[in-house]
């Protein structure tokens, strides 16, 4: 498995951490509801197929970047740095 | 016999090996299997279920039944395929799965009790009695099972991993891979042709083929040339792809030194696993033939008509004196024409077809089919039906021919599905299986060698194509015969029909399956083992999905198949996991002062990838608690020198680097002062306790953050992660420096007077307070100075940039001696803070909150950070929770052990009375006395209770009093002190 | 028809003709008392107990596929109740019981083959560890014993003690602990479901879940539709699907996990081994062929294959630890969809939807739980009760935070577990 990072090009899925869904870049405010906190740190679309998810180029530039990828053919469509995704 | 003449063999390199002990002559560079049939060997191997003598079927990877053992010792290799090893001088090889010998296997009695050891009979007995089953039936089950051996002793050979990267990977080298590998290398892009082979060519060695007018072998050799020629192509043999993974990399196994003696190439690996990655491939890794399952066509002897020919064109080997050939296909034909060319006799061909013409001077048995074989340990003899009667031909060696398979395997790597193919009664690749491979030859249901030839050049130009370069398609001359074949799966007669010669499942066991409806094709083969053994079916899988779905009246397409997974061959274990073995599983990190510590004597433990000294033995110390005690009075009485430089440290830097702190610490730094140090607590977004560790503030916009060293690289990803995609809005950059500077505790009431004979400028009480941070300077040398304390007296850490850490540790030491103290290692820092009640991953193990540990007023409610939410669960406060505390145990010289449940004093050790555990424990030469922390309901409500610590596993009672966890100097004297 | 080594010999002489379907096929009714969606190791156990425990035999088992297709057909066939936590502890020794008495009470030869599991440890601290989950399988009645190096040699005279990265300080030894035939795991509870009466239906795929006024009425399928009293989900690997037709969104995320299985060779290995540094295992089946795995791949899949990153550092586990298996050749490498859970247990509990089941979240640790978890869940799914030895397995421990069963210890990032 290789991923696109948006700084270093293509590399081997070696040099990446994953975390999981893109959705923790949706951090609730503190004080937020705690079924809104229980959503977040819990409950996954997991969808079968395309879906945005977090990784870390640990083993290269560092950058944290999200990930298009389909769960089921792991076909990469694409990726960007995490700055850019919220953005 | 060799058949002089014949193969591509010289005779005048002649090699010696042994086969179970008796030396045989055979040539070099030829395979075993041919070796072997030249010198008029048929057995060589027994069946997995019954012991059936068995001989070599096949001339390549896919060979089911002869597999030896190759070796002794650290080099002794099981399961090897007699048909790939290439012999050398001094080759030994052995039989297996026989006893006493192969001739004479006494567990061939398992064949004459074959009506009672049907497909799955043991899911039907082996249950009474119930004890029985580990005691007595397993294990004469597992002495039976397996085929070979391994010797038990320590691999000693060599095996490496690589990585190669290409634009075009081309899977095999037969007539279409040649072809595609000249028509992309010519057009200049990176080739890597891999061939499973010794040599390159495929079928073209084995076959009596022309291309281009010339010999079939002639023209790949020129082919060969040409590429080897060219820069940009990259020609590896005894390279088989194993496996086809996503964005284009593909696994491979290379035989590289299994063909020569370990003692003439001891430093020449084994083999080498190869990582490719190729933006495009083409697959022309050909097709195999399929056996047909008539009764009995098992014996040695019988094997598949290619086979014939590769041994006779290739090796110059004959398989028999009198050959006999079975198919439904025009290959027999072939086979017999080139027997008869090389003068072996022919003794008959069976065809099943009705209205077909021999191609030669043979006899020629139309509407046939064998229905009977004999011969024990070899085959003497067939019986026939055809067109006009029966009869029974001597014949001693019998090829077969139920058609070609097309090598799809790789294309079901990623859930691909074959696709039926009516007109050549077998499963052809389906396009798109793999992303940017496609399919060429034999391997894409091509089987003509122009038709070979063409797609090839094709599919390597239009892969080519796609990364924008443009390929000449030019393709020689070559034979185009039509494939011609009709449906024969089985023959009916008495006798067993096998589909998988290993394994040894036969149509009847097919049946049964679908008798007892296992009719699902998954089922069949789960229930029956067909295609599970060390082929995996290869050449037996279409068969046996041919005889299912007669069985429950099915077409092949709706039965649907078992999937390919990898890897193609097997591939062992030493090669995938080369470079681990011993020491190379995880690097390995040294502090600055590990050779001063190992130079000491010191045991080195392993903390994460770290290695730490354990102790400092003492001349006439005997035990390791001797020198610990020792060490933990330096510390009390004097002064001790510990190396802490493996402890993550994190250089944090910008204007809003306090903000960064707050949000991802739970308690309050933006309000430290500069040239302060501030414990720190960071809980995981969960709510729960991530890490701890100092932090200090350098300047007004610098701080370094410490954290333990189990959790430094955790920690590191955590606050990037924080960083980049939660708090983008904070200017803020850190980078750790744990490998940057080397950092000295020096700890005891004398530190500062240590401190004082190394530092330019002395300290005072004063100026360093306790928790105050600077810069100082020793020897010249600026280093940091830090008043903190993980001991509870009143203690420093020093540090220097690493170059510096090996003098300054030595020199720190033998200042500590010159002063009553000196070196301590982990035991004693393990006694020191436990005597202080301070926390380690034992107890901040994952599951444990701020709230757990006694800390939960650390945790800000004036600000948000990570974790707080999380934190504030009502389950998570819950008073009933398992909490810190310390134990003591009660007599004071009872030992109490980590690990241990603790129970109201009268309760049953039993999980409903469970009251908590204990995480550390300790000696305490200081209170003389066994403690420990640990973790009891509600504890902090429970001090001065008594509670049992029942250690089952150690055989371990204790009574222990609850108590604070901070046991030594409770006001904290000392550390200011 | 029942099994017997007496029926065996007997249809040996006879031609085998005797041997009736082991299941029938039948076609679905319109309508049953409970309709498991999973016809996979839990679904069939479920079916099972829900006849034999509870009378409850107007069952159906919808499967997609073939009957023990899933994660029952493909995994390490690991057997084991060495759990630590409370919740975890009473649920494992209670399946580990129904184990032992498995092959009677099917009649089915499921080979369960207590030939022990040994974990071993690489640091004083991990000793300790090892320590405190051992007391607690022993509170729990379990058996467990914490061994020596020397003893952990004695045991699997495979493993390097001299020249191994991450030296071992020792093992904890669980006896009870094994292996079994993980496809006769499937058939033995298929067989005896359908038995007492339970319907069968593969190649059935249940495409929606209709819900009235909050109450579940039954299921849409490829075989058309079949109304229910109570459905059940038990769709490790597809639970999020399946929950989501029933609106629901779970804490689960997909995640795929290898296993490789090498040729057959003569045995060489006990039990169960389980390296503490490298997060591998490994086993030797009746066959001769080694079955081992290591670590999830870490990226969410529904691909049932994985990569080869962490082939590779299995087999770097198993170089550093047993270097005498080198020369062993893999054979067959394959991936599961691990149902991922926030604290790496599982789920079996009620919904909000009247008459709707849901068990789900067994991550890696499925087959072990295969008996427990059908008895429990059929426990549930007859009586409305939470049976004792599963109460915990709450859905809303994460919302509250009470009675998580973190046993790793690594937070509720699904894939750490």
């Amino acid at each position: 498995m290789r991923l696109p990072c948006p700084i270093c090009g293509e590399r081997d899925r070696r040099e990446f951490y994953y975390k999981g869904d893109a959705l923790a870049l949706d951090r609730p405010a503190g004080d937020a509801d705690g079924g809104v906190w229980d959503d977040y740190l819990h409950n996954r679309d997991n969808l079968a197929g395309v879906v945005r998810e977090l990784w870390h180029h640990a083993g290269g530039c560092g950058a944290w970047i999200v990930v298009t990828r389909d769960t089921v053919t792991h076909e990469v469509h694409g990726a960007e740095r995490v700055g850019k995704a919220k953005a | 016999m060799r058949v002089a003449g014949k193969g591509h063999t010289d005779a005048a390199e002649t090699v010696h090996f042994t086969f179970d002990g008796q030396s045989y002559a055979g040539r070099k560079g030829e395979t075993l299997a041919a070796a072997l049939l030249a010198n008029g060997v048929k057995l060589v191997g027994r069946s997995f279920k019954y012991h059936r003598p068995r001989g070599i079927v096949t001339a390549g990877s896919e060979e089911p039944n002869a597999l030896v053992t190759v070796g002794t010792g650290g080099g002794q290799d099981p399961n090897v395929r007699a048909t790939t090893l290439e012999i050398y001088d001094g080759l030994e090889v052995r039989s297996q799965n026989a006893w006493p010998s192969l001739k004479y296997d006494m567990m061939s009695v398992n064949d004459l009790a074959a009506p009672f050891l049907s497909a799955g009979f043991y899911y039907k007995t082996f249950m009474w009695p119930k004890a029985f089953w580990e005691s007595l039936y397993e294990p004469v089950i597992r002495k039976a099972a397996g085929l070979g051996a391994l010797s038990g002793d320590i691999n000693d050979d060599i095996y490496e991993k690589a990585f190669a990267h290409c634009d075009l990977l081309i899977i095999g080298a037969g007539p279409a891979g040649l072809m595609a590998a000249l028509t992309a290398g010519r057009a200049g892009v990176d080739v890597i042709l891999a061939d499973e082979d010794s040599q390159m060519g495929g079928r073209l060695l084995a076959e009596t083929f022309t291309v281009d007018g010339q010999d079939g072998a002639d023209w790949a050799a020129d082919a060969v040339s040409e590429l080897a020629a060219m820069d940009n192509v990259r020609l590896m043999t005894r390279t088989t792809i194993t496996g086809a993974y996503d964005q284009g990399t593909y696994g491979a196994i290379e035989q590289v030194g299994h063909h020569v003696a370990r003692a003439d190439a001891p430093d020449l690996p084994r083999e080498c696993f190869w990582r490719i990655v190729a933006k495009r491939a083409v697959l022309c890794a050909g097709a195999l033939e399929r056996p047909i399952a008539f009764p009995n066509n098992d014996r040695p002897g019988i094997m598949m008509a290619s086979a014939v020919r590769s041994y006779l064109n290739r090796w110059g080997v004959a398989p028999g004196k009198a050959v006999t050939i079975f198919a439904n296909n025009d290959d027999a034909h072939r086979t017999a024409v080139d027997l008869i060319a090389a003068g072996v006799k022919v003794a008959g061909v069976i065809d099943v077809r009705a209205d077909v013409q021999a191609m030669g001077d043979y006899p020629l048995y139309t509407s046939g089919a064998v229905t009977a074989t004999k011969g024990r340990l070899a085959l003497e003899s067939i019986t026939i039906t055809h067109a006009v009667g029966t009869r029974e031909i001597r014949t001693d060696c019998l090829a077969m021919s139920g058609g070609w398979n097309p090598t799809v395997h790789l294309t079901c790597h990623m859930n691909g599905r074959p696709t039926w193919d009516e007109t050549l009664l077998s499963f052809v690749p389906t396009d798109g299986s793999i992303p940017g491979l496609t399919v060429a030859g034999a391997a894409a249901g091509h089987m003509s060698t122009l038709g070979a030839l063409q797609s090839g050049a094709k599919g390597a130009a239009a892969a080519v194509a796609d990364l924008g370069v443009t390929a000449k398609v030019d393709v020689p001359t070559a034979e185009d015969d039509p494939y011609r074949i009709e449906a024969c799966w089985q023959v009916d007669g008495k006798g067993r029909k096998w589909l998988d010669f290993q394994n040894d499942v036969h149509v009847k066991d097919i049946k049964l399956a679908a008798q007892e409806n296992f009719r699902s094709v998954e089922h069949m083969k789960r229930y029956t083992t067909q295609g599970m053994a060390t082929d995996q079916g290869k050449s037996s899988n279409v068969a046996a999905l041919a005889v299912l779905a007669d069985a429950t009246g099915r077409g092949i397409p709706e039965t649907g198949t078992t999937t390919f997974r990898p890897p193609y061959v097997p591939v062992s274990i030493a090669a995938m996991g080369a470079g681990s073995q011993g020491h190379g599983f995880a690097p390995k990190r040294l502090t600055t002062s590990h050779h001063a510590s190992t130079g000491r004597s010191a045991p080195m433990i392993e903390a994460g990838l770290w290695y730490r000294p354990s102790y400092f033995p003492a001349p006439g110390e005997k035990t390791w608690l001797e020198s610990c005690n020792r060490e933990v009075g330096y510390v009390r009485d004097a002064v001790g020198v510990c190396d802490v430089s493996t402890l993550g440290k994190i250089d944090i830097q910008g204007p809003d680097a306090a903000a960064f702190l707050d949000f991802v610490y739970a308690n309050t730094f933006s309000t430290l002062r500069e040239n302060r140090v501030r414990y720190g607590l960071m809980l995981r977004e969960d709510g729960h306790v991530m890490d701890d560790g100092t932090t200090a503030r350098l300047g007004a916009d610098h701080y370094v953050m410490t954290t333990t060293t189990a959790a430094a690289g955790q920690v590191m990803t955590h606050l990037e992660w924080v960083a980049q995609a939660l708090r983008p809005d904070l200017d803020v950059r850190f980078a750790s420096v744990t490998e940057q500077w080397a950092q000295f505790a020096v700890a005891g009431p004398r530190s500062r007077a240590l401190l004082n004979t190394v530092l330019d400028d002395p300290i005072t009480g004063e100026d360093w307070p306790f928790m105050s941070c600077g810069a100082v300077s020793i020897g010249g040398i600026e280093g940091r100075l830090f008043r903190i304390s993980f001991s509870g007296e009143h203690a420093y850490e020093i540090a220097v940039p690493s170059r510096y850490g090996a003098s300054l540790f030595r020199l720190l030491v033998a200042q500590a001696e010159a002063m009553e103290g000196g070196a301590y290692g982990m035991e004693a820092l393990n006694v020191l803070r436990i005597e202080k009640g301070f926390i380690t991953h034992a107890e901040i193990h994952g599951r444990v909150t701020a709230f757990d540990i006694g800390m939960d007023r650390m945790v800000s409610r004036k600000k948000d950070c990570i974790g707080f939410a999380a934190s504030r669960r009502e389950g998570l406060l819950d008073g009933q929770r398992e909490r810190l505390v310390g134990l003591r145990s009660v007599n004071g010289t009872d030992k109490i052990t980590a690990g241990a449940h603790l129970f109201v004093e009268g309760a049953d050790a039993v999980s409903d009375n469970d009251q908590g555990y204990i995480t550390s424990v300790c000696w305490s030469p200081t209170l003389d006395s066994h403690i420990g922390l640990g973790f009891v309901k509600d504890g902090p409500s429970r001090l001065g209770e008594h509670v049992v610590a029942v250690d089952h596993v150690r055989g371990v009672t204790v009574t222990c009093e609850v108590c604070s966890p901070v046991f030594f100097d409770p006001d904290g004297g000392r550390v200011r002190g | 028809m029942g099994y017997s080594g007496f029926k065996v010999i007997k249809e040996g002489l006879f031609g085998q003709k005797g041997w009736k379907p082991v299941w029938r096929d039948p076609a679905p009714k319109s309508e049953y008392d409970v309709v498991i969606i999973g016809g996979g190791g839990h679904g069939l156990s479920t079916a099972y107990y829900l006849a034999k425990e509870h009378g409850i035999t107007n069952v159906a088992v919808l499967e997609k596929g073939y009957i023990g297709g899933g994660n029952v057909g493909r995994n390490t066939t690991i057997v084991r109740a060495n759990y630590m936590l409370p919740g975890n502890s009473e649920f494992y020794s209670h399946s580990l019981k129904l184990w032992e008495d498995m092959e009677q009470d099917l009649n089915y030869n499921t080979m369960m083959s207590q030939r022990g599991v040994m974990m071993l440890c690489h640091s004083d601290g991990q000793r300790d560890f090892f320590a405190r989950r051992a007391n607690a399988m022993v509170n729990q009645g379990d058996d467990a014993e914490l061994l020596t190096p020397e003893e952990v040699k004695r045991e699997a005279p495979s493993i390097d003690l001299d020249n191994v990265r991450f030296p071992i300080y020792g093992g904890l030894m669980h006896r009870r602990g094994g292996t079994a035939r993980h496809d006769a795991v499937a058939w033995g509870y298929a067989r005896g479901a359908d038995q007492r009466g339970v319907d069968l239906i593969q190649n059935c795929e249940v495409t929606g879940i209709d819900i009235e006024g909050g109450v579940v009425k039954g299921v849409q399928t490829t075989r058309g539709a079949i109304r229910a009293k109570k459905v059940a989900i038990v769709v490790a690997g597809r639970s999020s699907q399946v929950a989501a037709m029933a609106g629901m969104r779970l804490p689960i995320e997909s995640h795929v996990l290898q296993a490789f299985v090498s040729e057959g060779l003569k045995p060489v290995l006990p039990g169960v081994i389980s390296f503490g540094m490298g997060h591998f295992y490994i086993s030797q089946s009746d066959k001769g062929g080694l079955v081992f795995g290591s670590d999830l791949d870490f990226y969410a899949s529904y691909a049932s294959r994985g990569n080869l990153p962490m082939a590779e550092h299995c087999m770097e586990a198993c170089m550093t630890l047993m270097p005498s298996l080198g020369k062993a050749k893999v054979l067959r490498s394959w991936g599961g969809i691990m149902d991922m859970s926030p604290d790496g247990s599982p789920i079996i509990d009620t919904t909000d939807t009247a008459g709707l089941f849901l068990n789900c979240g067994w991550c890696y640790g499925g087959f072990k739980a295969v008996p427990g978890s059908g008895f429990s869940y059929a426990h549930l799914i007859a009586t409305g009760q939470h049976h004792t030895p599963a109460a915990r397995y709450r859905l809303d421990r994460f919302r509250t935070g009470r009675g998580l069963m973190d046993e790793e210890g690594t937070g509720s990032q699904h894939n750490l577990h």
